[in-house]
């Protein structure tokens, strides 16, 4: 084996490893700030099998979150922040959007969840 | 009463004017046992959003007066006008200020009453009431959900937009079950209501939260239709032997439940103006006892102006 094969299979090994770790550790907390009439942020990556928490927030009005294909919905009530677990099981773009009708730009108001096979 | 030979003429009409969209027929074949029922037509109109202002309309003020104009000369066409007007919702477009609101709503009232017709029934959609909880929707139109009967129909308007989180609710939901107690399992009724009433695409907010439920309660009934707006298209789907029938916007189009990432408005073409946008009568072929394998509701959609 070569110096710089050697040096890929390692690396390669070490990638692996913390992939492993990540997806043992607890879940990774995802802030997202529900506000009239955007969410921020509105593309969430996540890995196919990694948990993760939602923490959705709405600072001014009671909004909705809601990803029907992958079985998530919330309100989020105004100072009381909501959490939404989940651990994506395959790869994938998957729409979200507000479901609690908000104002003016609520028909805008959406958002998609990228779940690859390395986040 | 309008005979059956004003129906046809009424067709004849239609298809002469070359004003006749698509026809749809719905309902149930097997309608023996319930009462008789006449002939006669309604006219839906929806999502007018009044006090809308963009680029997708650029005649956002003058739709509306046209579509007006365009019903009430379907009485001067000879084949007599609707029995009735219903406006399925989103009457007004929605704002923040409250005061603004009640302009619109005072703006639309008036406007309504330019229709030639014995009646019109209004409902509310989530631009009129989700902010408010229907308050000031209430105070020009009165109740967001009530019931009447016409030429042997029951007709039932449910209100699934007050609650911005999209639901009928409890309380409706018992009233509703109260009602379908009170008249005939076979009784032909229609039900009003401004989202659907199923999961036509939940992604973008088109479904009632417990929409199945109200399903549920409708579903032991053979003769139910239901008719609503909110998606800005005329769309035709079965829960069961439950048809539900959307209709077009009088003010923009939007896309095909899904097909593409964001329910975006559909844009303005100058040289088609008022494309996808339009209203549609409803028709009710009655008689008793009904003729077996008929539809009893034919619907047939017209534009906004002859093209």
């Amino acid at each position: 084996m070569t110096a710089v094969r050697r040096r890929q299979v390692l690396a390669l090994a070490a990638s692996l490893a913390l992939a492993a770790t990540v997806r043992g550790a607890a879940p990774r907390v995802i802030p997202v700030v529900a506000k009239k009439f955007v969410f921020v942020p509105d593309e969430i990556r996540v890995a196919v099998g990694e948990a993760v928490v939602l923490e959705l927030s709405a600072p001014e009005v009671l909004m909705g979150f809601s990803a029907p294909e992958l079985g998530l919905r919330a309100d989020i009530v105004p100072g009381q922040p909501t959490r939404l677990p989940f651990t994506p099981r395959q790869a994938g773009q998957f729409a979200f959007s507000c479901d609690v009708f908000c104002g003016s730009g609520h028909e805008a108001m959406d958002g998609v969840i990228v779940v690859g096979a390395d986040g | 009463m309008a005979s059956s030979n004003a129906s046809s003429n009424r067709r004849d009409f239609l298809r002469l004017a070359g004003l006749g969209g698509v026809v749809f027929a719905s309902g149930c074949a097997g309608t023996a046992g319930r009462g008789a029922v006449d002939d006669f037509y309604f006219v839906q109109l929806s999502d007018t959003h009044w006090g809308f202002e963009g680029a997708p309309n650029p005649d956002a003020r003058g739709t509306l007066p046209k579509a007006i104009a365009a019903v009430n000369a379907l009485a001067e066409g000879g084949g007599g006008g609707p029995d009735f007007v219903v406006f399925t919702g989103d009457l007004t477009h929605t704002t923040d200020d409250p005061a603004e609101r009640r302009r619109r709503l005072r703006e639309f009232r008036e406007l309504a009453t330019m229709l030639k017709v014995p009646t019109v029934h209004f409902m509310p959609g989530e631009h009129d009431a989700a902010l408010d909880r229907g308050e000031a929707y209430r105070e020009f139109f009165g109740p967001t959900s009530y019931a009447f009967d016409h030429r042997g129909v029951h007709f039932i308007v449910l209100d699934n937009v007050s609650d911005p989180g999209a639901s009928v609710g409890d309380a409706q939901r018992a009233w509703l079950a109260d009602d379908l107690k009170r008249r005939p399992v076979d009784a032909p009724i229609v039900v009003f209501t401004h989202r659907p009433l199923f999961d036509l695409a939940p992604a973008w907010d088109w479904a009632t939260r417990d929409g199945a439920q109200v399903v549920d309660l409708l579903m032991p009934h053979p003769n139910v239709t239901v008719f609503y707006g909110h998606i800005h298209q005329a769309h035709h789907a079965m829960t069961g032997h439950i048809a539900h029938h959307s209709a077009k916007s009088l003010i923009f189009p939007l896309p095909a439940p899904g097909s593409q990432p964001r329910r975006t408005p559909l844009a303005w073409d100058p040289a088609l103006p008022y494309r996808g946008l339009g209203f549609r009568q409803v028709e009710r072929e009655g008689g008793s006892p009904p003729v077996p394998g008929r539809e009893p509701w034919q619907v047939t959609e017209l534009p906004v102006v002859k093209a």
